[in-house]
């Protein structure tokens, strides 16, 4: 029993980290319709920076953890989300009215000029940044017990709050009902003097800030990253998407949470050997019946 | 509109003929001369690939490599050389893909004309490319891939100066065994080549001596998140958790195996062999009484002890395979030195003769093995370092 509750454990907090990358793949892909495969590696970028805010701040004398959890956050978020914006500006826009398939290309080539541009400046090393935060929750089930680190109980949190302001943002404010008309149609929402390239460019930076927010969490979790470490997290990130529904933010959240609860319960309770070829496969499952995903809305064809 | 295009350019060509083909002329004079230009080069130099992970995640380890052979090439050529002529090293960086292994194993034979290669590192890579080195006659000595099958594959021209795995998974296994004596082993390999090999060379000594693994599993390279494995291993309640692998993933391993509240006693091979294992756990305190296998300490030899006096000057400490790499460096040039150069009769030379190294006098079998393993407990400590236990 006590195994079960830690690996349902393991498995919230792993896919709420999905979820929060795969937000940034849904929703670029709502709104213009392209996979931006350069979302994994903004993610590593948003690690180094993570690593080099923790620097600056103890470099200042700065040694209470919420000061620098803080500080951390909103430095990585603020330059991780001006990447973002930088991407879509010099990569993206100057394709804006050609094939999809340009962009898709500008899109992989992004990806690796991030990965390279990294390597070079920062070393192919592995890095690592201290463990600010220790000590865990242990709560007694049965004759086991089920431990969850404060770091772990933290990353729930805040991601579920960036989830939750997220959502508030897209479906109350104005600067959401702009994302919503444009991705809804957007020579309409232009016609009607919505500014579509600005509400791109906000997509890119909301999407980019949110892999920031898991670049953060997670960095300060495990501690070790490279400059490849957005490959794998971002296949997995934009699994959750399309598993979820590419298109609709709840989707990816609930993508994200369904892909790492299913990692983690199968690999604990069956095999570790085989836990991704169980995602993939539920993911094709997923598809064969619901071929827009679990909360996507099936593509009207337009005349 | 094609049709006129190439019309087009047609007449270019006639208008610009004269210019193109003094322009032809030019580029064959200095074609030639760079070919000349590169056979006096190669005259004069012994090329020497240096492969292994000088980029990517285990760029650790590639260091050490490259720091010990080059020490090791600029202490000869100071001494002048292979038969008078001097070494020139080539880094050639596979980051441990057995893909990129090839391709750059190709690039030393065809384009760098190598006579010999130090590496490559992970036994993923050294296999595949052990095989374009054979059928370009080069000699291979690695210091540091252990896994059996480069040596059982029977080349001829295949070396390692490092132990192997079975060896080492033998010496791990008694520990277990005779030292802590543990009944519940959890064994968790990465699923690559050397990773999977140690943990079931490992696995099947233990199973020897009558213990039955209580988990065997694999996990993924490249991912930072274990904690599913690691539940498991708390469920199945293991005394001892075994890892194949390398320090990128035996870091975050261990740190979440303490932070989910588990007391196991965590062993590993020489594939952590590296400060790197530290800082990728997060801290000190998390690697603190992991044990690991790896050669006697290659410091510990009095043969060795002004190399390892001027690495030190030099303010780098020699660690884990820097002086393995040295050694590997001192086998290519003694052979090549005593066979005119000539690397597949260096090859057979070595099989018969015995050379005097930084790490004392190593023999090798008719397989291309050490004759003597060396395989011994370290203890990582608290302050992140490492000491010799048993």
């Amino acid at each position: 029993m006590d195994i079960v509750l830690q690996q349902l454990v393991n498995g919230l907090t792993l896919g709420s980290v999905y979820g929060l990358i795969a937000i940034g793949y849904t929703m670029v892909y709502g709104i213009i319709g392209m996979i931006n495969f350069a979302h994994g590696d903004v993610y590593m970028v948003s690690a180094y920076i993570t690593a080099i805010a923790i620097a600056l701040l103890t470099f200042f004398g700065i040694e209470s953890f919420p000061i620098i959890l803080i500080g951390t956050l909103f430095l990585t978020v603020a330059v991780t989300g001006a990447y973002g914006w930088v991407i879509e500006r010099i990569a993206y826009r100057p394709l804006r009215n050609s094939s999809r398939l340009a962009v898709l290309i500008s899109a992989i080539g992004m990806s690796l000029i991030l990965q390279n541009y990294v390597q070079l400046s920062q070393g192919a090393n592995q890095q690592g940044v201290p463990t600010l935060l220790t000590g865990a929750m242990r709560i007694e089930v049965g004759d086991g017990f089920v431990q969850i680190t404060y770091m772990k109980l933290l990353i729930l949190f805040i991601s579920l709050l960036g989830m939750g302001v997220l959502t508030y943002v897209i479906q109350k404010t104005k600067l959401g009902r702009m994302c919503r008309a444009t991705q809804q149609d957007r020579k309409m929402a232009s016609i009607l003097g919505i500014d579509t390239d600005k509400v791109i460019s906000t997509v890119f930076v909301i999407g980019a800030m949110m892999a920031a927010l898991a670049g953060v969490l997670v960095t300060l979790d495990y501690g070790a990253f490279d400059f490849y470490v957005g490959f794998i997290i971002g296949i997995k990130a934009f699994t959750a998407a399309v598993l979820g529904g590419i298109g609709s933010l709840p989707g990816a959240m609930l993508g994200g949470l369904i892909l790492g609860l299913s990692e983690a319960l199968f690999a604990g309770l069956i095999s570790s050997d085989y836990k991704d070829v169980f995602s993939f496969s539920l993911l094709v499952l997923i598809l064969v019946f619901r071929p827009s995903g679990l909360l996507g809305k099936p593509e009207v064809e337009k005349v | 509109m094609l049709e006129r295009f190439l019309l087009l350019n047609n007449n270019e060509n006639k208008t610009s003929r004269g210019l193109y083909m003094s322009n032809a002329v030019v580029k064959k004079t200095l074609l030639a001369m760079a070919i000349a230009g590169a056979a006096t080069f190669a005259q004069a130099d012994v090329v020497i690939g240096v492969a292994g992970p000088h980029t990517g995640a285990y760029a650790a380890f590639g260091e050490q490599l490259w720091r010990g052979a080059e020490k090791a090439a600029m202490d000869i050529n100071a001494a002048g050389g292979i038969n008078g002529e001097m070494i020139k090293l080539v880094k050639a960086d596979d980051a441990c893909e057995p893909k990129q292994a090839v391709s750059v194993a190709n690039r030393l034979v065809d384009s760098d004309d190598a006579v010999a290669v130090v590496g490559h590192f992970c036994s993923s890579s050294s296999l595949p490319a052990s095989r374009i080195y054979e059928e370009a006659g080069v000699l291979m000595v690695t210091p540091a891939s252990t896994a059996p099958l480069l040596t059982d594959n029977g080349l001829p021209n295949v070396f390692r100066v490092c132990g192997r795995d079975d060896q080492q998974g033998d010496v791990a296994a008694s520990y277990i065994v005779g030292e802590l004596g543990a009944t519940r082993v959890a064994v968790i390999h990465d699923k690559d080549t050397y990773g999977k090999g140690l943990a079931d060379a490992m696995k099947s000594t233990l199973n020897a001596y009558g213990v039955q693994e209580v988990m065997y599993e694999g996990l993924t390279r490249g991912e930072k998140d274990f904690n599913a494995v690691i539940t498991k291993i708390r469920s199945v309640d293991a005394e001892v958790v075994y890892f194949g692998g390398l320090h990128s993933e035996a870091g975050p391993l261990v740190r979440q195996l303490r932070e989910q509240g588990s007391k196991a006693i965590f062993m590993s091979g020489d594939g952590i062999v590296s400060d790197e294992f530290v800082s990728v756990a997060g801290a000190p305190e998390y690697v603190d009484g992991v044990l690991m296998t790896f050669g006697a300490p290659p410091t510990s030899y009095p043969s060795g002890a002004k190399v390892i006096q001027e690495f030190r000057a030099n303010g780098y400490e020699p660690e884990g395979y820097t002086l393995y790499s040295y050694t590997a460096m001192q086998v290519v040039a003694a052979a090549l030195s005593n066979n005119n150069l000539d690397p597949m009769k260096a090859a057979e030379w070595l099989k018969t003769n015995s050379v005097s190294t930084v790490m004392g006098v190593k023999d090798f079998d008719e397989k291309g093995d050490l004759k003597v393993s060396d395989y011994v407990m370290y203890e990582w400590d608290a302050q992140g370092k490492y000491q010799q236990i048993n």
